[in-house]
């Protein structure tokens, strides 16, 4: 019984960043038809960003709770300064053609920043674990879980109603769908559509950031972090749809407890796993399981 | 006709030149022209692919396939000869394209890139787990004899080479005779517009499929060069890393001509040994900016610069509306 709940759980922690990581992911696809090699990049700077600022934050002699704070920052930062370089000095030059093309370039920036983050920040792996001792720990049944893991999924969650909330219900989000579903038109109407642009990249960039940020006290940050994080949550937004917001939390379920099943029942099968659930969900769903409804167009 | 003879007469005199200067090489570039030789047959797969409109990002399979395929046959079963052990390669990667063709032919654009890339990370996943082949450290593979000579450490690395540039000379020029051939041609017209390619009684799903198949081949041939000109092969043959710079090179060389795939392998090969050097840590860093460049000043790659038409540009507005 023990050993289920501790699976879930686990899943469950692991789901929940990954769905962060995927969630910028799968809305800058959404809106900009750009699946962004580069993510995985910008996650780890987010992580880096993190692990410099929290040390930061508390030499200033701010008290131990403001390293929360510290972690936000650090992605905010991260988004502030790299999504108008990449989008404005970049993407725009090549919206609207071949998505493979611009498959490529993503990954030209990918190269990058990867070695810009090894110049920056050098190759020695950096420790935050802080943050991770301010919420305690919690016992579930017999098994004791460290608070911060679990408030991951919480801000999880957070993240996915936030990004849902502000699509859905905002005036700013209802004209993303606007463009999204028809630039030209919404361009004559009067939209700003490269505002809007850089907006959903910014936000993407960020929730990559605020992945990385956050699992910076559960990993040492390194050189590398990157490489495995990309292919990851290209699997999760491959299996839940690209493009779609609930897509991308039930692929990130899937991926995590997938993973979790395998760590503890059949360890040698933990890389396998993942990329086997998503050849199967693309043999029998080839666009994943949600795919959004496309406006027909002739 | 005339065609066949003048393309084998050039690869033939391209061969004897390189293989002339090969004797002229010191060690290390003989073996950083074989490996970029291996490199070069993946490359001129994905070139094949591309011709149709379609990435992988998943030849590493292919590529490890060959290399495990062929490395277990040298280093179990004492079968030693290079020419069965590249034709071993070639086979198995062959085959496993062909099993996997009828699924992946059915995708297009985004979702071709990412299942070929999720299957070769399923094989990686495998083989960095089984352990009697190795695990994630792979194994070693013994020298390799050439037609039951034998030549010893000092001049496998020649042998290798002038084996590396006469399979690179033959490929290039059957490939060059397939894509002007009309099959071959099919491949251009369904980039351009699939259903007009399907009304006008071609099956774009066969040709994908073939292009596949010989993309897979192409990949199990580099595999098992690569695989004897290292001595060793591992898991990460098959990681997708290797899968992106294999893609890296075939944009570089571009889809113009079947050459230049091999002069752009050699180029990657030669920076990174060079800032492997001297900026261990910013080879990556050149590798990015020199992609984003071609793309965006050389959009058909080095061999645009020589090849037959290279004036005639695509028009991008055409290809706008249909994305």
């Amino acid at each position: 019984m023990d050993l289920y709940l501790t699976i879930i759980v686990d899943g469950l922690i692991y789901a929940s960043w990954l769905f962060i990581v995927a969630l910028g992911l799968t809305l800058v696809f959404g809106v900009l038809r750009i699946l962004n090699f580069a993510h995985g990049g910008l996650y780890a700077l987010g992580s880096y960003g993190a692990a410099v600022a929290v040390p930061f934050f508390a030499g200033l002699g701010l008290p131990d709770w403001f390293s929360i704070p510290a972690m936000f920052i650090a992605a905010l930062s991260v988004a502030i300064l790299i999504a108008p370089l990449i989008e404005r000095g970049l993407l725009r030059y090549f919206y609207g053609r071949d998505e493979v093309l611009i498959l490529l370039i993503t990954y030209a920036i990918f190269l990058i920043l990867e070695d810009a983050t090894k110049m920056i920040f050098g190759v020695d792996p950096y420790y935050v674990f802080e943050p991770r001792n301010l919420l305690g720990n919690l016992e579930l049944g017999s098994l004791y879980y460290v608070g911060y893991d679990l408030a991951l999924i919480g801000l999880a969650i957070f993240c996915g109603l936030g990004v849902w909330f502000g699509l859905t219900r905002t005036r700013i989000g209802k004209i993303t769908l606007a463009v999204i579903n028809e630039p030209e038109v919404s361009q004559a109407m009067g939209v700003n559509i490269g505002r809007i642009y850089l907006l959903a990249f910014g936000i993407g960039v960020f929730l990559a950031a605020l992945g990385g940020a956050f699992t910076s006290p559960l990993i040492s940050v390194q050189p590398g972090i990157s490489v495995s994080v990309i292919i990851v949550s290209f699997a999760v937004v491959i299996i839940g749809g690209l493009g779609s917001i609930p897509g991308a939390a039930i692929g990130a379920l899937i991926v995590g407890l997938a993973r979790s099943f395998a760590v503890y029942e059949a360890p040698e099968a933990e890389i396998f796993i993942i990329y086997f659930v998503m050849v199967v969900v693309l043999i029998f769903r080839p666009e994943g399981l949600f795919t959004p409804a496309k406006a027909r167009k002739i | 006709m005339n065609q066949t003879i003048r393309v084998f007469g050039l690869a033939a005199l391209g061969a004897a030149i390189f293989i002339a200067i090969g004797f002229a090489l010191p060690l290390w570039l003989l073996f950083t022209a074989t490996k970029a030789v291996g490199f070069g047959l993946i490359a001129l797969g994905i070139v094949a692919l591309m011709r149709g409109g379609l990435v992988s990002f998943g030849q590493g399979l292919y590529y490890c396939v060959g290399a495990y395929a062929s490395g277990l046959l040298a280093s179990r079963l004492g079968v030693s000869d290079i020419f069965v052990l590249l034709l071993v390669g070639g086979f198995a990667g062959g085959l496993i394209a062909a099993a996997i063709s009828p699924l992946i032919a059915r995708y297009r654009g985004i979702f071709f890139a990412m299942l070929s890339m999720a299957l070769s990370m399923v094989l990686y996943g495998v083989l960095a787990k089984v352990t009697a082949i190795g695990g994630s450290d792979g194994f070693n593979v013994p020298e390799p004899t050439f037609f039951g000579w034998a030549p010893g450490v000092e001049s496998t690395d020649l042998a290798l080479y002038v084996v590396a540039i006469v399979l690179a000379a033959l490929v290039a020029a059957i490939c060059r005779l397939y894509f002007d051939s009309g099959p071959g041609l099919v491949a251009l017209a369904s980039r351009e517009n699939e259903l007009r390619v399907e009304y006008l009684g071609a099956s774009v799903f066969s040709v994908t499929q073939r292009n596949f198949i010989l993309s897979g081949v192409l990949a199990g041939l580099g595999g098992a060069l690569n695989g004897f000109a290292l001595g060793h092969v591992d898991p990460f043959f098959s990681y997708w890393t290797t899968s992106g710079e294999v893609v890296f090179i075939a944009i570089l060389g571009g889809y113009a001509s079947t050459i230049a795939v091999f002069g752009a392998a050699l180029v990657v090969e030669l920076v990174r040994s060079f800032s492997g050097q001297y900026f261990p840590e910013s080879w990556q860093l050149f590798l990015g900016i020199f992609l984003l460049l071609v793309i965006i000043f050389l959009p058909r790659g080095f061999g645009s610069l020589w090849a037959r038409g290279a004036g005639r540009r695509k028009p991008a507005a055409a290809k706008e509306r249909n994305s």
